[in-house]
Protein backbone atom coordinates (compact mmCIF):
# COMPACT_ATOMS: atom_id res chain seq x y z
CA UNK A 1 0.00 0.00 0.00
CA UNK A 2 3.29 2.22 0.42
CA UNK A 3 4.41 1.16 -3.49
CA UNK A 4 2.72 5.14 -4.74
CA UNK A 5 4.93 7.30 -1.59
CA UNK A 6 7.81 4.68 -2.59
CA UNK A 7 7.48 5.57 -6.42
CA UNK A 8 7.12 9.38 -4.95
CA UNK A 9 10.41 9.29 -2.63
CA UNK A 10 12.49 7.72 -5.91
CA UNK A 11 10.97 10.89 -7.98
CA UNK A 12 12.57 12.84 -5.33
CA UNK A 13 15.79 11.53 -4.86
CA UNK A 14 16.08 11.62 -8.66
CA UNK A 15 15.37 15.11 -9.13
CA UNK A 16 17.44 15.82 -6.33
CA UNK A 17 20.71 14.87 -8.38
CA UNK A 18 19.19 16.02 -11.36
CA UNK A 19 19.23 19.66 -9.44
CA UNK A 20 22.74 18.91 -8.97
CA UNK A 21 23.59 17.89 -12.21
CA UNK A 22 22.59 20.66 -13.89
CA UNK A 23 23.73 23.48 -11.61
CA UNK A 24 27.30 22.73 -10.52
CA UNK A 25 28.54 24.67 -13.71
CA UNK A 26 27.49 27.87 -13.89
CA UNK A 27 29.84 31.07 -14.20
CA UNK A 28 29.08 33.81 -11.56
CA UNK A 29 27.50 36.56 -14.12
CA UNK A 30 24.87 34.01 -14.02
CA UNK A 31 24.28 33.59 -10.37
CA UNK A 32 21.17 36.24 -9.88
CA UNK A 33 19.03 35.25 -13.20
CA UNK A 34 19.34 31.60 -11.78
CA UNK A 35 18.95 32.26 -8.33
CA UNK A 36 15.88 34.33 -9.93
CA UNK A 37 15.09 31.46 -12.48
CA UNK A 38 14.55 29.06 -9.71
CA UNK A 39 12.43 31.18 -7.50
CA UNK A 40 10.35 31.23 -10.51
CA UNK A 41 10.32 27.52 -11.22
CA UNK A 42 9.10 26.62 -7.13
CA UNK A 43 6.48 28.67 -8.49
CA UNK A 44 5.23 25.34 -8.89
CA UNK A 45 3.29 25.42 -5.23
CA UNK A 46 0.94 27.49 -7.28
CA UNK A 47 -0.31 23.61 -8.40
CA UNK A 48 -0.88 22.43 -5.18
CA UNK A 49 -3.39 25.52 -4.13
CA UNK A 50 -5.30 24.87 -7.50
CA UNK A 51 -6.01 21.05 -6.91
CA UNK A 52 -6.56 21.65 -3.33
CA UNK A 53 -8.86 24.83 -4.02
CA UNK A 54 -10.25 22.78 -7.34
CA UNK A 55 -10.80 19.23 -4.90
CA UNK A 56 -12.56 21.52 -2.70
CA UNK A 57 -16.90 20.87 -2.44
CA UNK A 58 -18.32 24.29 -3.24
CA UNK A 59 -19.76 24.09 0.13
CA UNK A 60 -16.97 24.39 2.14
CA UNK A 61 -16.63 27.01 4.72
CA UNK A 62 -15.19 30.32 3.57
CA UNK A 63 -12.25 29.97 6.64
CA UNK A 64 -10.89 27.40 4.06
CA UNK A 65 -11.50 29.37 0.65
CA UNK A 66 -10.13 32.57 1.85
CA UNK A 67 -7.05 30.79 2.93
CA UNK A 68 -6.94 28.68 -0.32
CA UNK A 69 -7.43 32.03 -2.11
CA UNK A 70 -4.93 33.78 -0.93
CA UNK A 71 -2.60 30.64 -1.25
CA UNK A 72 -3.76 30.99 -4.65
CA UNK A 73 -2.81 34.65 -5.51
CA UNK A 74 0.32 34.24 -4.00
CA UNK A 75 1.59 31.20 -5.96
CA UNK A 76 0.58 33.07 -9.18
CA UNK A 77 2.22 35.94 -7.82
CA UNK A 78 5.75 33.75 -7.47
CA UNK A 79 5.44 32.35 -11.02
CA UNK A 80 4.15 35.39 -12.86
CA UNK A 81 6.92 37.67 -10.75
CA UNK A 82 9.48 35.27 -11.07
CA UNK A 83 9.34 34.46 -14.68
CA UNK A 84 9.93 38.64 -15.69
CA UNK A 85 11.75 39.28 -13.53
CA UNK A 86 14.18 36.68 -15.09
CA UNK A 87 13.92 37.83 -18.48
CA UNK A 88 14.55 40.95 -17.60
CA UNK A 89 17.52 40.16 -15.70
CA UNK A 90 18.48 37.93 -18.94
CA UNK A 91 17.38 40.45 -21.74
CA UNK A 92 20.92 42.26 -20.55
CA UNK A 93 23.00 39.22 -21.93
CA UNK A 94 21.66 39.86 -25.02
CA UNK A 95 24.31 40.70 -28.04
CA UNK A 96 23.42 44.42 -28.98
CA UNK A 97 26.99 45.22 -30.74
CA UNK A 98 25.04 47.51 -33.07
CA UNK A 99 23.79 49.81 -30.58
CA UNK A 100 27.54 49.92 -28.52
CA UNK A 101 28.97 50.30 -32.09
CA UNK A 102 26.93 53.74 -33.03
CA UNK A 103 26.97 54.96 -29.59
CA UNK A 104 30.83 54.18 -29.26
CA UNK A 105 31.09 56.31 -32.69
CA UNK A 106 28.98 59.62 -31.46
CA UNK A 107 30.99 59.26 -28.29
CA UNK A 108 34.03 59.61 -30.09
CA UNK A 109 32.67 62.88 -32.31
CA UNK A 110 31.88 64.47 -29.09
CA UNK A 111 35.16 63.52 -27.44
CA UNK A 112 36.93 65.20 -31.07
CA UNK B 1 -8.00 11.82 -18.45
CA UNK B 2 -6.51 11.44 -15.62
CA UNK B 3 -3.42 9.62 -17.76
CA UNK B 4 -3.39 12.72 -20.04
CA UNK B 5 -2.70 15.10 -17.20
CA UNK B 6 0.35 13.04 -15.97
CA UNK B 7 1.61 12.78 -19.19
CA UNK B 8 1.19 17.05 -19.36
CA UNK B 9 3.05 17.11 -15.51
CA UNK B 10 5.84 14.54 -17.51
CA UNK B 11 6.23 17.19 -19.82
CA UNK B 12 5.80 20.25 -17.94
CA UNK B 13 8.76 18.74 -15.85
CA UNK B 14 11.26 17.90 -18.29
CA UNK B 15 10.84 21.39 -19.50
CA UNK B 16 11.89 22.72 -16.19
CA UNK B 17 15.04 20.71 -16.42
CA UNK B 18 15.66 21.28 -20.06
CA UNK B 19 14.92 25.19 -19.31
CA UNK B 20 17.00 25.01 -15.89
CA UNK B 21 19.93 23.29 -18.16
CA UNK B 22 19.59 26.43 -20.67
CA UNK B 23 19.71 29.13 -17.84
CA UNK B 24 23.16 27.74 -17.13
CA UNK B 25 24.48 29.09 -20.24
CA UNK B 26 24.68 33.33 -21.62
CA UNK B 27 23.35 32.43 -24.87
CA UNK B 28 20.72 29.45 -23.70
CA UNK B 29 19.72 31.32 -20.90
CA UNK B 30 16.73 33.35 -22.48
CA UNK B 31 15.03 30.82 -24.58
CA UNK B 32 15.82 28.48 -21.31
CA UNK B 33 13.69 31.06 -19.29
CA UNK B 34 11.06 30.71 -21.86
CA UNK B 35 11.27 27.32 -22.22
CA UNK B 36 10.90 26.66 -18.00
CA UNK B 37 7.89 29.39 -18.47
CA UNK B 38 6.16 27.37 -21.34
CA UNK B 39 6.83 24.21 -18.65
CA UNK B 40 4.79 26.18 -15.98
CA UNK B 41 1.78 26.65 -18.54
CA UNK B 42 1.49 23.46 -19.33
CA UNK B 43 1.49 22.58 -15.57
CA UNK B 44 -0.93 25.15 -14.53
CA UNK B 45 -2.86 23.54 -17.76
CA UNK B 46 -3.16 20.34 -16.92
CA UNK B 47 -4.06 21.17 -13.21
CA UNK B 48 -6.96 23.04 -14.68
CA UNK B 49 -7.98 19.84 -16.82
CA UNK B 50 -7.40 18.01 -13.51
CA UNK B 51 -10.25 19.82 -11.61
CA UNK B 52 -12.29 20.86 -14.53
CA UNK B 53 -15.39 19.43 -12.51
CA UNK B 54 -14.85 21.78 -9.36
CA UNK B 55 -17.51 23.73 -7.74
CA UNK B 56 -14.95 26.39 -6.95
CA UNK B 57 -14.09 28.19 -10.78
CA UNK B 58 -14.99 31.88 -9.67
CA UNK B 59 -12.62 31.72 -6.70
CA UNK B 60 -9.99 29.74 -8.95
CA UNK B 61 -9.90 32.45 -12.06
CA UNK B 62 -10.48 35.12 -9.69
CA UNK B 63 -7.01 34.14 -8.02
CA UNK B 64 -5.28 33.62 -10.95
CA UNK B 65 -6.06 36.73 -12.09
CA UNK B 66 -5.46 38.84 -9.22
CA UNK B 67 -1.73 37.20 -8.75
CA UNK B 68 -1.04 38.21 -12.25
CA UNK B 69 -2.22 41.99 -11.91
CA UNK B 70 -0.87 42.16 -8.36
CA UNK B 71 2.45 40.41 -9.85
CA UNK B 72 3.36 41.92 -13.28
CA UNK B 73 3.55 45.64 -12.81
CA UNK B 74 6.15 45.62 -10.07
CA UNK B 75 8.49 42.48 -11.81
CA UNK B 76 8.27 45.01 -14.82
CA UNK B 77 8.86 48.55 -13.29
CA UNK B 78 11.10 47.85 -10.38
CA UNK B 79 15.00 49.13 -11.03
CA UNK B 80 17.54 46.76 -11.60
CA UNK B 81 19.06 48.08 -8.01
CA UNK B 82 15.87 46.80 -5.93
CA UNK B 83 16.23 43.37 -7.84
CA UNK B 84 17.15 41.01 -4.95
CA UNK B 85 14.73 42.31 -2.70
CA UNK B 86 12.37 41.68 -5.36
CA UNK B 87 13.31 38.05 -5.80
CA UNK B 88 13.43 37.82 -1.91
CA UNK B 89 9.58 39.00 -2.15
CA UNK B 90 8.71 36.20 -4.50
CA UNK B 91 10.47 33.69 -2.68
CA UNK B 92 8.42 34.55 0.57
CA UNK B 93 4.97 34.57 -1.40
CA UNK B 94 5.80 30.83 -3.07
CA UNK B 95 6.39 29.64 0.85
CA UNK B 96 3.60 31.33 1.74
CA UNK B 97 1.42 29.23 -0.67
CA UNK B 98 2.38 26.19 1.01
CA UNK B 99 2.22 27.03 4.60
CA UNK B 100 -1.41 28.37 3.80
CA UNK B 101 -2.43 25.22 1.62
CA UNK B 102 -0.85 22.72 4.61
CA UNK B 103 -3.31 25.46 6.89
CA UNK B 104 -6.36 24.71 4.60
CA UNK B 105 -5.69 20.88 4.43
CA UNK B 106 -5.62 20.89 8.58
CA UNK B 107 -9.22 23.13 8.51
CA UNK B 108 -10.64 20.69 6.03
CA UNK B 109 -9.76 17.08 7.42
CA UNK B 110 -10.75 18.56 11.32
CA UNK B 111 -7.12 17.97 11.83
CA UNK B 112 -5.77 15.45 9.85
CA UNK B 113 -8.63 13.08 11.43
CA UNK B 114 -10.59 12.83 8.55
CA UNK B 115 -8.13 11.97 5.40
CA UNK B 116 -9.35 10.25 2.63
CA UNK B 117 -6.03 9.18 0.93
CA UNK B 118 -4.83 6.10 2.50
CA UNK B 119 -2.12 5.81 3.29
CA UNK B 120 -2.77 9.24 4.97
CA UNK B 121 0.83 9.01 6.67
CA UNK B 122 2.58 11.04 3.67
CA UNK B 123 0.12 12.92 3.70
CA UNK B 124 -0.20 13.97 7.34
CA UNK B 125 3.89 14.24 7.42
CA UNK B 126 4.28 16.00 4.02
CA UNK B 127 1.73 18.71 4.87
CA UNK B 128 3.26 19.51 8.94
CA UNK B 129 6.73 19.63 7.02
CA UNK B 130 5.38 22.33 4.48
CA UNK B 131 3.82 23.98 7.03
CA UNK B 132 6.95 24.94 8.98
CA UNK B 133 9.45 25.14 6.35
CA UNK B 134 7.24 26.99 4.25
CA UNK B 135 6.51 29.32 6.92
CA UNK B 136 9.96 29.82 7.90
CA UNK B 137 10.55 30.79 4.04
CA UNK B 138 7.75 33.28 4.01
CA UNK B 139 8.85 35.24 7.41
CA UNK B 140 12.35 35.26 6.73
CA UNK B 141 12.01 36.29 3.01
CA UNK B 142 10.10 39.31 4.48
CA UNK B 143 12.94 40.16 6.83
CA UNK B 144 15.39 39.91 3.90
CA UNK B 145 13.10 41.85 2.40
CA UNK B 146 12.84 44.97 4.44
CA UNK B 147 16.35 45.29 5.20
CA UNK B 148 17.71 45.03 1.84
CA UNK B 149 14.76 47.74 1.06
CA UNK B 150 16.20 49.48 4.30
CA UNK B 151 12.55 49.75 5.89
CA UNK B 152 14.42 48.56 9.31
CA UNK B 153 15.42 50.94 11.85
CA UNK B 154 19.09 50.91 11.82
CA UNK B 155 19.08 51.71 15.48
CA UNK B 156 16.63 48.51 15.89
CA UNK B 157 18.99 46.94 13.38
CA UNK B 158 22.38 47.06 15.27
CA UNK B 159 20.81 45.97 18.21
CA UNK B 160 19.35 43.09 16.97
CA UNK B 161 22.42 42.14 15.45
CA UNK B 162 24.71 42.67 18.51
CA UNK B 163 22.23 39.99 20.40
CA UNK B 164 22.40 37.53 17.60
CA UNK B 165 23.12 35.06 20.64
CA UNK B 166 19.88 35.60 22.44
CA UNK B 167 17.74 35.22 19.07
CA UNK B 168 19.81 31.78 18.67
CA UNK B 169 18.61 30.47 22.23
CA UNK B 170 15.18 31.53 21.11
CA UNK B 171 15.33 29.49 17.70
CA UNK B 172 16.78 26.79 19.50
CA UNK B 173 13.79 26.56 21.81
CA UNK B 174 11.27 27.26 18.82
CA UNK B 175 12.63 24.58 16.87
CA UNK B 176 11.63 22.63 19.63
CA UNK B 177 8.63 23.76 19.67
CA UNK B 178 7.35 23.37 16.43
CA UNK B 179 8.59 19.74 16.18
CA UNK B 180 6.67 18.98 19.78
CA UNK B 181 3.83 20.45 17.75
CA UNK B 182 4.16 18.82 14.68
CA UNK B 183 4.60 15.42 15.91
CA UNK B 184 1.81 15.88 18.73
CA UNK B 185 -0.99 16.85 15.47
CA UNK B 186 0.47 13.78 13.94
CA UNK B 187 -0.48 11.27 16.58
CA UNK B 188 -3.62 12.92 17.47
CA UNK B 189 -4.56 12.24 13.25
CA UNK B 190 -6.22 9.22 13.98
CA UNK B 191 -9.96 8.84 12.67
CA UNK B 192 -11.32 7.57 15.92
CA UNK B 193 -10.18 10.71 17.42
CA UNK B 194 -11.78 13.75 18.26
CA UNK B 195 -11.20 16.65 15.85
CA UNK B 196 -7.31 18.57 16.57
CA UNK B 197 -8.64 22.18 17.25
CA UNK B 198 -7.61 24.53 14.26
CA UNK B 199 -5.29 26.47 17.22
CA UNK B 200 -2.56 23.48 17.01
CA UNK B 201 -1.83 24.18 13.34
CA UNK B 202 -1.91 27.91 14.04
CA UNK B 203 0.71 27.67 16.83
CA UNK B 204 2.73 25.57 14.82
CA UNK B 205 2.28 28.37 11.92
CA UNK B 206 3.25 31.13 14.32
CA UNK B 207 5.95 29.14 15.76
CA UNK B 208 7.98 28.49 12.84
CA UNK B 209 7.06 32.38 11.23
CA UNK B 210 8.67 33.55 14.65
CA UNK B 211 11.82 31.02 13.49
CA UNK B 212 12.06 32.43 10.42
CA UNK B 213 12.21 35.96 11.76
CA UNK B 214 14.66 35.41 14.16
CA UNK B 215 16.41 33.64 12.01
CA UNK B 216 17.34 35.88 9.31
CA UNK B 217 16.68 39.43 11.68
CA UNK B 218 20.34 39.33 13.51
CA UNK B 219 22.04 38.33 10.12
CA UNK B 220 23.55 41.33 8.66
CA UNK B 221 26.22 42.74 6.39
CA UNK B 222 27.73 40.58 3.70
CA UNK B 223 25.65 37.04 4.68
CA UNK B 224 22.11 38.52 3.15
CA UNK B 225 22.67 37.41 -0.55
CA UNK B 226 23.77 34.26 0.85
CA UNK B 227 20.66 34.55 3.45
CA UNK B 228 18.42 34.93 0.39
CA UNK B 229 19.59 32.00 -1.35
CA UNK B 230 19.08 29.63 1.30
CA UNK B 231 15.13 30.57 1.53
CA UNK B 232 15.18 29.48 -2.50
CA UNK B 233 16.08 26.82 -1.35
CA UNK B 234 14.13 26.00 1.74
CA UNK B 235 10.62 26.88 -0.42
CA UNK B 236 11.88 24.65 -3.04
CA UNK B 237 12.02 21.71 -0.14
CA UNK B 238 8.53 22.96 0.87
CA UNK B 239 7.08 22.49 -2.31
CA UNK B 240 8.24 19.21 -2.98
CA UNK B 241 7.21 17.87 0.30
CA UNK B 242 3.47 19.34 -0.47
CA UNK B 243 4.04 17.45 -3.75
CA UNK B 244 4.72 14.51 -1.70
CA UNK B 245 1.86 15.45 0.14
CA UNK B 246 -0.56 15.67 -2.97
CA UNK B 247 0.51 13.17 -4.48
CA UNK B 248 1.96 15.77 -7.12
CA UNK B 249 5.25 14.73 -9.19
CA UNK B 250 5.28 17.90 -10.98
CA UNK B 251 5.83 19.44 -7.69
CA UNK B 252 8.13 17.16 -6.29
CA UNK B 253 10.15 17.31 -8.80
CA UNK B 254 9.93 20.97 -9.74
CA UNK B 255 10.53 21.52 -5.68
CA UNK B 256 13.41 18.90 -4.84
CA UNK B 257 15.26 20.93 -8.16
CA UNK B 258 15.05 23.89 -7.01
CA UNK B 259 16.09 22.78 -3.35
CA UNK B 260 19.39 20.86 -4.47
CA UNK B 261 20.23 23.79 -7.25
CA UNK B 262 19.84 26.25 -4.23
CA UNK B 263 21.94 24.50 -2.19
CA UNK B 264 24.54 24.36 -4.14
CA UNK B 265 24.33 28.36 -5.38
CA UNK B 266 24.25 28.70 -1.44
CA UNK B 267 27.16 26.52 -0.85
CA UNK B 268 29.11 28.41 -3.95
CA UNK B 269 28.65 31.77 -2.22
CA UNK B 270 29.06 30.90 1.30
CA UNK B 271 32.79 29.24 -0.21
CA UNK B 272 33.58 32.29 -1.78
CA UNK B 273 33.15 34.36 1.33
CA UNK B 274 35.36 31.21 3.67
CA UNK B 275 32.14 30.91 5.85
CA UNK B 276 30.10 28.09 6.11
CA UNK B 277 26.34 28.34 5.94
CA UNK B 278 25.89 26.90 10.18
CA UNK B 279 28.35 29.57 10.51
CA UNK B 280 26.07 32.24 8.75
CA UNK B 281 22.73 30.96 10.70
CA UNK B 282 24.27 30.54 13.87
CA UNK B 283 26.60 33.13 14.72
CA UNK B 284 26.60 37.09 12.27
CA UNK B 285 29.91 38.86 12.74
CA UNK B 286 27.88 41.88 13.03
CA UNK B 287 28.44 42.52 17.07
CA UNK B 288 32.28 41.80 16.34
CA UNK B 289 32.73 44.47 13.49
CA UNK B 290 32.33 47.39 15.97
CA UNK B 291 35.32 46.83 18.02
CA UNK B 292 37.40 45.94 14.84
CA UNK B 293 36.79 49.19 13.58
CA UNK B 294 37.80 51.21 16.79
CA UNK B 295 41.03 49.27 16.46
CA UNK B 296 41.85 49.92 12.71
CA UNK B 297 40.20 53.36 12.54
CA UNK B 298 43.56 54.70 14.82
CA UNK B 299 46.02 54.71 12.27
CA UNK B 300 46.94 55.85 9.15
CA UNK B 301 45.83 59.28 7.01
CA UNK B 302 43.46 59.37 4.53
CA UNK B 303 44.30 61.19 1.18
CA UNK B 304 41.55 62.72 -0.69
CA UNK B 305 41.90 63.10 -4.62
CA UNK B 306 39.95 65.56 -7.59
CA UNK B 307 38.41 64.35 -10.42
CA UNK B 308 41.39 65.74 -12.56
CA UNK B 309 44.15 63.78 -10.86
CA UNK B 310 42.34 60.44 -11.12
CA UNK B 311 41.50 60.90 -15.04
CA UNK B 312 45.41 61.71 -15.72
CA UNK B 313 46.28 59.06 -13.39
CA UNK B 314 43.99 56.27 -15.72
CA UNK B 315 44.57 57.95 -18.82
CA UNK B 316 48.39 57.42 -18.63
CA UNK B 317 48.05 54.36 -17.60
CA UNK B 318 48.98 50.77 -19.48
CA UNK B 319 45.76 48.69 -17.57
CA UNK B 320 43.10 50.01 -15.53
CA UNK B 321 40.91 47.54 -13.22
CA UNK B 322 37.45 48.55 -12.25
CA UNK B 323 35.99 47.16 -9.38
CA UNK B 324 32.45 47.88 -8.69
CA UNK B 325 30.44 47.12 -5.34
CA UNK B 326 26.84 47.98 -4.18
CA UNK B 327 27.99 51.69 -4.25
CA UNK B 328 27.63 51.25 -8.11
CA UNK B 329 24.02 49.92 -7.75
CA UNK B 330 22.92 52.48 -6.11
CA UNK B 331 24.17 55.41 -7.91
CA UNK B 332 23.23 53.70 -11.05
CA UNK B 333 26.47 54.50 -12.08
CA UNK B 334 26.98 51.61 -14.83
CA UNK B 335 26.58 53.89 -18.07
CA UNK B 336 28.99 56.35 -16.49
CA UNK B 337 31.07 53.76 -15.60
CA UNK B 338 30.86 52.21 -19.54
CA UNK B 339 31.57 55.55 -20.97
CA UNK B 340 34.63 56.10 -18.65
CA UNK B 341 35.67 53.17 -19.87
CA UNK B 342 35.27 53.53 -23.66
CA UNK B 343 36.88 56.68 -23.56
CA UNK B 344 40.08 54.62 -22.04
CA UNK B 345 40.11 52.54 -24.65
CA UNK B 346 40.14 54.88 -27.04
CA UNK B 347 43.47 55.94 -25.38
CA UNK B 348 44.95 52.63 -25.92
CA UNK B 349 44.50 52.06 -21.98
CA UNK B 350 42.76 48.51 -21.23
CA UNK B 351 40.18 48.10 -19.09
CA UNK B 352 39.07 44.82 -16.95
CA UNK B 353 36.39 44.76 -14.29
CA UNK B 354 36.84 42.66 -11.19
CA UNK B 355 33.84 41.28 -10.06
CA UNK B 356 34.10 39.76 -6.65
CA UNK B 357 31.48 36.86 -6.47
CA UNK B 358 29.01 38.27 -3.43
CA UNK B 359 29.76 42.42 -4.58
CA UNK B 360 26.40 43.95 -4.32
CA UNK B 361 24.25 42.10 -2.65
CA UNK B 362 23.34 39.36 -4.52
CA UNK B 363 25.75 36.87 -6.56
CA UNK B 364 26.01 38.08 -9.96
CA UNK B 365 24.61 41.43 -8.92
CA UNK B 366 27.69 43.37 -10.51
CA UNK B 367 27.21 41.11 -13.97
CA UNK B 368 23.43 42.06 -14.45
CA UNK B 369 24.39 46.07 -14.36
CA UNK B 370 26.97 45.93 -15.95
CA UNK B 371 25.65 44.01 -18.70
CA UNK B 372 23.00 46.43 -18.41
CA UNK B 373 25.36 49.37 -19.63
CA UNK B 374 26.71 46.96 -22.15
CA UNK B 375 30.36 46.01 -21.51
CA UNK B 376 31.44 42.99 -22.89
CA UNK B 377 30.77 39.50 -21.61
CA UNK B 378 34.89 39.26 -21.37
CA UNK B 379 35.63 41.93 -19.77
CA UNK B 380 34.51 41.09 -16.46
CA UNK B 381 36.46 38.72 -14.32
CA UNK B 382 35.74 36.67 -11.78
CA UNK B 383 38.25 36.71 -8.64
CA UNK B 384 40.32 33.97 -9.06
CA UNK B 385 41.06 34.85 -12.78
CA UNK B 386 41.88 38.52 -12.13
CA UNK B 387 43.68 38.28 -8.24
CA UNK B 388 47.35 37.89 -10.16
CA UNK B 389 46.94 40.99 -12.42
CA UNK B 390 46.59 43.86 -10.02
CA UNK B 391 50.54 43.41 -9.18
CA UNK B 392 50.78 44.31 -12.88
CA UNK B 393 48.33 46.91 -12.80
CA UNK B 394 49.07 50.59 -12.94
CA UNK B 395 45.85 52.07 -11.49
CA UNK B 396 42.33 49.85 -9.78
CA UNK B 397 39.51 52.54 -9.46
CA UNK B 398 37.30 50.91 -6.19
CA UNK B 399 33.62 52.47 -7.22
CA UNK B 400 31.07 52.14 -3.89
CA UNK B 401 32.97 48.17 -2.62
CA UNK B 402 34.48 48.03 0.44
CA UNK B 403 34.51 45.22 2.46
CA UNK B 404 35.47 43.10 -0.66
CA UNK B 405 38.46 44.76 -0.82
CA UNK B 406 39.46 45.10 2.72
CA UNK B 407 43.44 43.71 2.83
CA UNK B 408 42.26 42.75 6.77
CA UNK B 409 40.91 40.01 5.60
CA UNK B 410 44.21 38.62 4.43
CA UNK B 411 46.74 39.94 6.68
CA UNK B 412 45.11 40.81 10.15
CA UNK B 413 44.11 37.56 11.93
CA UNK B 414 41.95 39.51 14.48
CA UNK B 415 39.86 40.61 11.65
CA UNK B 416 35.87 39.40 12.12
CA UNK B 417 36.37 38.59 7.88
CA UNK B 418 40.06 36.98 8.46
CA UNK B 419 40.43 34.53 5.96
CA UNK B 420 37.51 35.84 3.53
CA UNK B 421 38.82 35.70 -0.43
CA UNK B 422 39.13 39.28 -1.01
CA UNK B 423 39.97 41.03 -4.52
CA UNK B 424 43.45 41.93 -3.76
CA UNK B 425 43.68 45.78 -4.84
CA UNK B 426 46.22 46.72 -2.35
CA UNK B 427 48.64 45.19 -4.52
CA UNK B 428 48.51 47.39 -7.44
CA UNK B 429 50.58 50.06 -8.06
CA UNK B 430 47.53 52.97 -7.25
CA UNK B 431 44.66 52.85 -6.11
CA UNK B 432 41.62 55.05 -6.36
CA UNK B 433 38.95 54.64 -4.26
CA UNK B 434 35.44 56.57 -5.23
CA UNK B 435 32.89 56.47 -2.14
CA UNK B 436 30.30 58.40 -0.62
CA UNK B 437 32.00 59.46 2.64
CA UNK B 438 34.59 57.26 5.40
CA UNK B 439 31.72 55.12 6.71
CA UNK B 440 32.57 51.67 6.71
CA UNK B 441 30.80 48.71 4.80
CA UNK B 442 27.61 47.23 4.98
CA UNK B 443 29.22 44.57 7.38
CA UNK B 444 30.29 47.24 9.85
CA UNK B 445 34.30 46.79 9.41
CA UNK B 446 37.00 49.12 8.71
CA UNK B 447 39.08 49.11 5.45
CA UNK B 448 42.94 49.75 5.97
CA UNK B 449 43.09 49.91 2.15
CA UNK B 450 41.40 53.55 2.63
CA UNK B 451 44.22 54.58 4.31
CA UNK B 452 46.99 52.68 2.19
CA UNK B 453 50.19 54.31 0.95
CA UNK B 454 49.05 54.08 -2.60
CA UNK B 455 45.31 54.83 -2.04
CA UNK B 456 43.32 58.00 -2.98
CA UNK B 457 39.93 58.75 -2.01
CA UNK B 458 37.47 60.03 -4.57
CA UNK B 459 34.52 61.52 -2.40
CA UNK B 460 30.77 61.81 -3.46
CA UNK B 461 28.16 59.77 -5.38
CA UNK B 462 29.47 57.11 -7.49
CA UNK B 463 27.88 58.29 -10.99
CA UNK B 464 28.43 62.13 -10.42
CA UNK B 465 32.02 61.34 -9.47
CA UNK B 466 32.65 59.13 -12.55
CA UNK B 467 30.83 61.50 -14.83
CA UNK B 468 33.29 64.23 -13.86
CA UNK B 469 36.24 62.00 -14.31
CA UNK B 470 34.71 61.37 -17.99
CA UNK B 471 34.68 65.28 -18.05
CA UNK B 472 38.37 65.50 -17.64
CA UNK B 473 39.11 62.39 -19.94
CA UNK B 474 37.56 64.47 -22.52
CA UNK B 475 39.27 67.69 -22.44
CA UNK B 476 42.82 65.48 -21.89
Amino acid sequence: MYTELLANIAILVLAGFVGFAVISKVPNTLHTPLMSGTNAIHGIVVLGALVVLGHLPGDAPWSIKIILFVALVFGTLNVVGGFVVTDRMLAMFKPKKDVVKASAESKGADAR
Amino acid sequence: MSYLVTILYIVAFAMFIYGLMGLTGPKTAVRGNYIAAAGMAIAVIAVLIDIRDTENWGLIVGGLAVGVILGVPPALKTKMTAMPQLVALFNGVGGGTVALIAWAEFLDSNGFTTVDDVPSVPFIVGSLFAAIIGSVSFWGSLVAFSKLQELLNKNFEKKVVASAKLFQLANIVLAVAAIAIAIYIGLQADPANAPTPAIWIVALLVVAGLMGLFVVLPIGGADMPVVISLLNALTGLSAAAAGLALNNQAMIVAGMIVGASGSILTNLMAKAMNRSIPAIVFGSFGGDGGSGGVVSASGGTVKATSAADAAIQMAYANQVIVVPGYGLAVAQAQHAVKEMAELLEQRGVEVKYAIHPVAGRMPGHMNVLLAEADVAYDAMKEMDDINGEFSRTDVTIVIGANDVTNPAARLDSSSPIYGMPILNVDQSKSVIVLKRSMSSGYAGIDNPLFTADQTSMLFGDAKKMVGEVTEELKVL
